[in-house]
């Protein structure tokens, strides 16, 4: 019997040709995705990384639900330009607790991985409410409604049991403050900052949008924008220790 | 055959799925009413009175009909379900118009940014996965479900499975769209490209798959011929493998029941690697191995040929699926992914061009002896042009999965250009080819309402897509260029705003080559309406069907 009238049995049972088709089909995922889940050469060792605060994932949200990752890459790519142009390389590390990951596909606007404290808190709501205000090219969408609608502070600590369900190492003491930590982050006068600053190392804690009151949306974005890429020290990164 | 005279009943579809409905729509307004957020408060009151049109749609359908439901052969002959075939053609033509509009719109947008209007619900990053969703799954998905609801039934020579599944597919499928869509619009997102819906939408779309799963695989099993023709192969491959793919990219936690946001389970590298294994199999199964069924059975219905070999289609669909799989990596070239996993991906991206191109021949050379009928029936000719499209841009996707090309092409407008080219030349013209057949043949009528119309849409989207590629293969390389120009002094040659101002004219450009492939399919669907409301009814021939080779 020929290879020819041997495939038959696949033409003639629709049941072995899914099985077929199912088979053929898992074994490219399967040898590409399942090693990523165990081989330990995956994800660095790094100081640092931290799941981001309450008020730094809730500008994160905002991230997301404006669709900012179509036109922003979270992704520098070993490259001497972009290097030079970005900062470091971007580490498998410094996006292990991204959930949904946001390295994106498109550079309409430049890379954001290590955009933290590269402007002022100003220019990032003045460039916000109008790009075009800062930079007369720009194509980028203005967002003056984030800063008219306030975050709430009740449903964070939802949002973060959430995630660590998911595998972000949430303590149960940064759960029981996250409404107070959100709040805290975004005002300097907050009694609370101390005790904020001891549970997220590195974070900042400012009046992003330089408007008091129950934080916005506008104090969210910034406060994450203004953390990427800012949590590894690259001083004292092991480069060799972590080659692959 | 004769009406055998029955008391009439519900069938347990009816009345299940009725039951089911009123329960959907109680738990829907439960849901509406202690939602947390407004767009799943307005989802779930879409959900429930959706449901309950269904209900009164199941029983009002029941008190229409006669006693029997419709036979599966009227003298012999198979009583094929168009039905529908219709509403889901109907939707694909909808879906197209607007979503190519919204692309238009996205595409001014990035020309003149002040098109955005500062406003939430229509700024660029809300409306792009607006046009992406509505032209690849409303638009494509709907062409693809009446086309493999009418080719199942005709290859197969047997009435399509069910009564009312069909209907729940099709009606199914495009309320998921609905809730997708407007979920866009309130910025209702999982962020996952090409996979944005969150998991309400996602569940739904798992019990219409697998209701669709279980159509056609009933209706091929039930087949009145020995073997599954060559194009349900390749709609099974589609349907199965989007099924795996949905389910292994979507998982994740609601933060509330009672909310639209959540979580996805997988984190940074692992997500993205498996977004991207989503990603490019949504192109790979749902762009490509639906679309290459349909060239599998119209260009050779419509060429009156043959298809070229049947060895090689068994290679080609074999080849195409086990290789196609590896492809995702190359989405993720000198990223963080680890780079055993880009070279396999690069790897195998390179082979898959050898199945491509044999597919491509294979439709192409079904034209041997009718090359001639290219200049007479610009339907054909559109299907012919698809695959040549189809040719090329998988040749160009091997050759930007290289990775040092890919260092260039990556995060350009290259990638935009060669998404189009594969999008409006492949999807796109075999979409309209086979449309430009399946509405006569689903209407029963004799021919188009005008060839000519045909040709006029031919040429301008042609022309729409020459300015739209063009534009974006030289903003894309021109951009890829500037980022990496360097003076002689050794610094960077260009900030990036300057690379920015540089795509100006090019986006307008690529604005005005989507404003014709728009036009051109406003003058498609002015031909098929009139092909429905005036064209001449089609004579049964009273003659025995041949049987399909």
């Amino acid at each position: 019997m020929s290879f020819w009238t041997r495939h038959q049995i696949f033409e003639k049972n629709s049941i072995i040709l899914i099985v077929g088709i199912l088979l053929v089909i898992s074994i490219g995922g399967l040898v590409e995705i399942t090693p990523l889940f165990y081989l330990k050469s995956t994800i660095e060792k790094v100081d640092g990384v931290r799941p981001y605060t309450p008020l730094e994932l809730a500008g994160r949200n905002v991230y997301v639900r404006e669709g900012c990752y179509l036109c922003h890459s979270q992704m520098i790519r070993p490259l001497r330009d972009e290097v030079e142009r970005y900062g470091h390389f971007s580490l498998a590390a410094e996006s292990m607790f991204d959930h949904p990951f946001q390295w994106g596909s498109k550079r309409t606007g430049p890379d954001l991985a290590r955009v933290g404290a590269k402007y002022s808190d100003d220019w990032h709501v003045t460039h916000l409410i109008n790009p075009r205000a800062i930079v007369p090219q720009s194509v980028m969408p203005g967002y003056p409604f984030l800063s008219q609608t306030e975050v709430d502070p009740d449903t964070i600590a939802d949002h973060m049991r959430t995630l660590r369900a998911v595998g972000v190492p949430y303590t149960d003491d940064q759960i029981a403050n996250a409404g107070a930590d959100l709040k805290a982050q975004a005002d300097p006068d907050n009694a609370g900052g101390d005790a904020f600053t001891k549970r997220y190392a590195k974070a900042a804690v400012r009046n992003f949008d330089g408007k008091t009151g129950t934080p916005t949306e506008m104090d969210a974005l910034i406060a994450y924008l203004q953390m990427l890429g800012t949590l590894v020290d690259f001083k004292i990164y092991n480069e060799k220790a972590n080659l692959r | 055959m004769s009406q055998p005279s029955i008391s009439k009943s519900m069938t347990i579809g009816e009345s299940g799925l009725a039951v089911v409905f009123a329960a959907t729509a109680f738990l829907c307004v439960i849901a509406a009413a202690k939602a947390l957020d407004a767009p799943f408060a307005f989802h779930a009151a879409l959900g429930a009175a959706a449901s309950v049109a269904a209900v009164f749609c199941i029983v009002n359908r029941y008190f229409e009909r006669p006693a029997a439901l419709p036979p599966a052969e009227i003298n012999g002959r198979p009583n094929y379900n168009m039905g529908p075939i219709k509403f889901s053609s109907f939707m694909a033509m909808f879906w197209g118009i607007a979503g190519f509009l919204v692309g238009l719109i996205i595409a001014s947008q990035l020309a003149w940014p002040a098109l955005n209007f500062d406003l939430p619900w229509i700024q660029f990053g809300r409306l792009r996965p607006l046009h992406t969703s509505a032209v690849i799954f409303a638009f494509g998905g709907n062409v693809l479900i009446a086309t493999s609801f009418y080719v199942v039934q005709k290859s197969c020579r047997v009435r399509l499975a069910g009564d009312l599944a069909p209907w729940f597919v099709v009606i199914g499928y495009n309320f998921f769209i609905l809730v997708a869509g407007t979920g866009y619009l309130l910025g209702v997102t999982q962020s996952k490209e090409y996979a944005e819906p969150e998991w309400y939408a996602d569940l739904w779309l798992t019990i219409v798959w697998v209701v669709y799963l279980l159509v056609f695989l009933v209706t091929v099993i039930k087949r009145k011929e020995p073997h599954i023709f060559v194009a349900n192969w390749f709609y099974l491959a589609f349907i199965v493998t989007i099924a795996v793919l949905h389910l292994g990219n979507n998982p994740a936690l609601p933060v509330s029941a009672f909310g639209s946001k959540s979580y996805v389970a997988w984190g940074g590298i692992q997500d993205a690697m498996f977004q991207w294994w989503y990603g490019h199999n949504a192109v790979g199964f749902f762009l490509t191995a639906g679309f290459l069924a349909i060239m599998y059975y119209f260009i050779p219905k419509r060429a009156d040929r043959p298809i070229y070999s049947y060895r090689l289609s068994i290679i080609h669909f074999w080849a195409l699926i086990f290789l196609y799989i590896w492809a995702g990596p190359h989405h993720l070239h000198y990223t963080a992914l680890p780079d055993w996993t880009q070279t396999l991906g690069m790897t195998f991206s390179i082979m898959l061009w050898m199945p491509s191109w044999g597919g491509m021949i294979n439709g192409l050379m079904t034209l041997s002896g009718a090359w001639d009928k290219l200049r007479t029936d610009p339907v054909l000719r559109m299907l012919v042009v698809s695959v040549a499209f189809y040719g090329m841009s998988t040749f160009e996707g091997p050759m930007m999965s290289i990775k040092v090309v890919n260092s260039l092409s990556h995060y350009t407008d290259w990638t935009i250009g060669h998404v189009h080219s594969g999008a409006l030349g492949w999807v796109g013209f075999v979409s309209f080819g086979a449309l430009y057949c399946l509405v006569p043949w689903a209407w029963n009528r004799k021919g188009l309402y005008s060839l000519k119309l045909v040709n006029w849409h031919f040429w301008i989207a042609t022309l729409g897509i020459v300015l739209y590629i063009s534009a974006m293969w030289v903003s894309g390389i021109l951009q890829g260029l500037m980022w990496r120009a360097y003076t002689s002094l050794g610094f960077l040659e260009y900030s990036f705003i300057e690379t920015v101002e540089a795509m100006h004219p090019f986006y307008i450009i690529r604005a005005a080559g989507g404003g014709l492939f728009l036009i051109g399919s406003l003058i498609m669907a002015y031909n098929l309406w009139m092909t429905v409301r005036v064209g001449e009814a089609e004579v049964q021939m009273p003659v025995a069907l041949q049987p399909a080779e």
